[in-house]
């Protein structure tokens, strides 16, 4: 219960984040992207904002196991760079760069009702079913 | 040259520290990191969790619809059909793949100080610039 409740608050508060930063229009997200020209470097502040917040607290709970609420705390422990990383990360960044989505403001997008967020929403879902298939 | 008409830092820093608390609250009440591609891939791949996920997914439209009640924001894509439908492949096959995108690598990870997540962000923006880069001088815009 407290799961779900905690899941939805989060995602709401994730959301306006995502709108007030500029994120969710994927021309300033190109805008970010284009070193060379014209650039606006706004989305700098998006992601030093979130991890200058997020830092001290993850440090604070670097050791715990469980969470407040005592659910068991899933952090990834891997270390090593493996092909799949590299390769995925690459691939990501080329839809990325693009359409100026990711998928945090694509799924936010859909608040702006343009068919597009549900074309690219529909192309992602392929990409991860298919990823799945392919790669065990 | 910076482009200053569009250049936003202030709210473009608040929206981040936004992300970051809800990143933290996320984490210290269900345990789990607010990777959003994993939470995507998860609702449609994997039954455990999936309303939870869902219900996240969810806040991620409502939180944006109450912003909108009071406050305009733009929403300009350029790109043609056939880009947007390969975009959107290579980054739901890319993240699914590379475990991760902005948020599970970019900021959560990046928080915790991970090394794949480090090396991974370095390399989904350096290629995403790259790309755009590409594409302006092929002349898509």
């Amino acid at each position: 219960m407290s799961q779900n409740f905690f899941s939805l608050l989060s995602g709401i508060i994730f959301g306006i984040g995502l709108i007030i930063s500029g994120m969710t229009n994927p021309e300033k997200v190109i805008g970010f992207l284009r070193i060379t020209d014209n650039w606006d470097p706004s989305l700098m502040f998006v992601m030093g904002g979130a991890i200058i917040f997020a830092s001290p607290f993850m440090f604070l709970f670097r050791n715990k196991k469980t969470s407040l609420l005592g659910h068991e705390l899933q952090i990834p422990s891997r270390k090593d760079l493996d092909k799949n990383l590299i390769i995925g990360s690459s691939l990501f960044g080329i839809g990325w760069g693009l359409v100026g989505l990711c998928p945090g403001p694509a799924i936010s997008s859909l608040v702006f009702l343009n068919p597009v967020s549900l074309v690219f929403l529909f192309s992602m879902s392929v990409g991860v079913v298919l990823q799945k298939t392919l790669i065990k | 040259m910076i482009d200053l008409n569009n250049f936003t830092p202030f709210s473009s820093l608040i929206g981040g520290l936004i992300i970051g608390f809800s990143v933290i609250l996320y984490l210290y009440t269900t345990g789990k990191l607010a990777g959003i591609s994993g939470i995507f891939a998860n609702t449609i791949t994997n039954s455990n969790n999936r309303f939870a996920n869902i219900l996240f997914l969810l806040g991620l439209i409502i939180g944006p619809s109450i912003y909108l009640l009071i406050n305009n924001a733009n929403f300009e894509i350029t790109k043609s059909i056939p880009l947007i439908i390969v975009g959107g492949f290579l980054v739901g096959f890319g993240t699914k793949l590379g475990s991760g995108c902005t948020s599970g690598h970019g900021v959560c990870g990046i928080s915790r100080l991970s090394v794949r997540s480090i090396v991974a962000t370095f390399i989904f923006v350096m290629i995403a610039m790259i790309t755009v880069f590409v594409l302006q001088k092929i002349g898509i815009h």
